[in-house]
């Protein structure tokens, strides 16, 4: 198994440790503002553990995932609200 | 994964369900454990960088040994009959069947609101070491830890060993209420060894009690945060803000299945059984207790749950001390009432609908904030604003209804009764 893991977010490669989730490497490629609310303000995790749902990206095209709780695989195409 | 029955089915893989699960294998049932995270836990036993911490390690190796199915990744959203849920993951629908149930679905923070809150890089205090834990880089990198409880001396601890720079640590609690607490602690000698060593590792952190913040600022992200001291306000920059008041337990799922829960939590018998038939309930979810009492409580309901009531009665005593601590700590790290002016009307209260303050002011509970402001609508399903309005106004969550979490309708059309699953 390998010991780290690259994906993209926004379409930009960012390489995390095995078993990091795609919160933490959002946060790694320096992007604080994971979604928009309903008034457009700009929103990151907050509980850490899948309940307040402020953490959700789009990922492989999936929209609304939780990215705190969603391990990263290889190749794996993130998009966060801008 | 297709449809499972089993002898014992406990729901959460904390202290409280990791021990539950333990002791129902033991006696020899047919046992499963499921959790919503790939891997066991939950949140005060999270594996950091791949590792379990150590008094983890014993429950996880022992549920391995003892051939309990360990079920990941995986939620419950309806209970559709009796002894029977519906389960969701990533392949899909499934459901479960059991004998007995244990719950041990834990607790969640309360998250009190204020200006600035909904800020990126203001987290919850178990929420940000959740983060880190999972990987977000912390070191070098300014934090204050504020809210209340024991909680926010283990974060602050952890976050230090990974080389962040905490700045403060603000107990709303104010110091003599802490002293008595602290005065008890003799009683509990682990809890005190436990004390000295949180006091040796945070050696050179500002600890300040009847401290709470009253402010989050920045652009597009936090960049300081104003904090209250007796007369004092004072301005500090700073990178995250690691904040929660305390623990509320996760009830919904004891809710929908008819378990009667009181001002506690899910109220239970002395061998851990709720008020519905054959299903148990267990740590954090019967009262917010720490860990001690939960893994007590999750021993007795294996043990019970298996049929074993005398290994389960062996254990009264040790739960009956750990209650005593608990409720020490509840009184200690009790709300003040100065909390409830953070506050603005202007100031957001639920996150996933934008609703503020001023517009629940007017609504007169929560159906009719549901209806008019769609407050407690979005997904998190009440679960963040809930603990908010339940100090500032009083409002009790309503009766809970599926899907218990937001699924995918091919989910729900999969436990339509009388329908085959496709």
């Amino acid at each position: 198994m390998a010991d780290a893991v690259t994906i993209t977010v926004n379409g930009a490669p960012v390489t995390v440790p095995a078993g990091a989730t795609v919160a933490a490497a959002v946060a790694l490629a320096g992007i604080h503002t994971f979604r928009r609310s309903v008034s457009g303000e700009p929103r990151a995790p907050l509980c850490g553990m899948g309940i307040c749902f402020e953490c959700c990206v789009t990922i492989d095209g999936r929209e609304h995932v939780r990215s705190c709780q969603t391990s990263c695989a290889e190749g794996m195409e993130v998009r966060t609200d801008a | 994964m297709t449809d499972r029955a089993f002898d014992i089915l406990v729901i959460g893989a904390g202290p409280a369900g990791l021990a539950a699960a333990c002791r129902a294998a033991e006696s020899g049932a047919k046992t499963a454990v499921m959790d919503e995270n790939p891997r066991p836990g939950g949140q005060i036993w999270r594996a950091s960088a791949g590792r379990l911490p150590v008094a983890a390690q014993p429950w996880v190796v022992t549920v391995g040994k003892q051939g309990v199915e360990w079920i990941p990744a995986a939620r419950v959203f309806a209970a559709p009959a009796p002894g029977r849920l519906a389960i969701e993951n990533a392949e899909g629908e499934f459901s479960l069947t059991y004998r007995s149930l244990i719950l041990a679905t834990g607790a969640r923070e309360r998250f009190l609101p204020f200006p600035g809150w909904t800020l990126p890089n203001v987290m919850g205090a178990g929420g940000l070491q959740a983060l880190v834990k999972s990987g977000l880089p912390i070191g070098g990198k300014k934090i204050i830890v504020a809210g209340t409880g024991p909680l926010l001396l283990a974060v602050a601890q952890y976050l230090r060993s990974r080389r962040a720079d905490v700045r403060l640590i603000a107990e709303q609690a104010p110091r003599r209420a802490l002293a008595r607490f602290a005065a008890g602690l003799p009683r509990h000698p682990e809890k005190l060894m436990q004390t000295a060593q949180f006091a040796w590792s945070l050696f050179g952190v500002k600890f300040l009690t009847g401290c709470w913040p009253v402010a989050a600022a920045g652009e597009g992200k936090l960049e300081s945060v104003t904090l209250r001291r007796g007369g004092r306000t004072w301005t500090e920059s700073c990178d995250y803000l690691a904040c929660g008041f305390g623990l509320i337990p996760t009830t919904e799922l004891a809710a929908l299945l008819g378990c009667r829960i009181g001002t506690a939590g899910v109220e239970v018998d002395e061998l851990q059984r709720s008020s519905v038939e054959d299903v148990y309930a267990a740590g954090e979810i019967t009262g917010i207790g720490g860990v001690d009492l939960a893994v007590a409580e999750g021993e007795i309901a294996g043990f019970a749950a298996a049929g074993q009531p005398d290994r389960a009665r062996r254990l009264f005593h040790a739960r009956a001390a750990h209650r005593r601590f608990a409720a020490a700590m509840t009184r200690a790290f009790a709300l003040r009432e100065e909390l409830k002016t953070l506050a603005h009307p202007e100031t957001l209260i639920c996150r996933c609908e934008d609703v503020p303050l001023g517009r629940i002011h007017a609504c007169s509970g929560w159906r009719d904030a549901k209806l008019h402001t769609r407050c407690g609508m979005g997904p998190c399903q009440g679960r963040v604003c809930g603990g908010a309005l339940e100090f500032l106004l009083g409002w009790k969550a309503e009766s809970v209804r599926p899907p218990l979490l937001p699924v995918k309708v091919a989910s729900l059309i999969g436990t339509e009764p009388g329908e085959e699953a496709s």
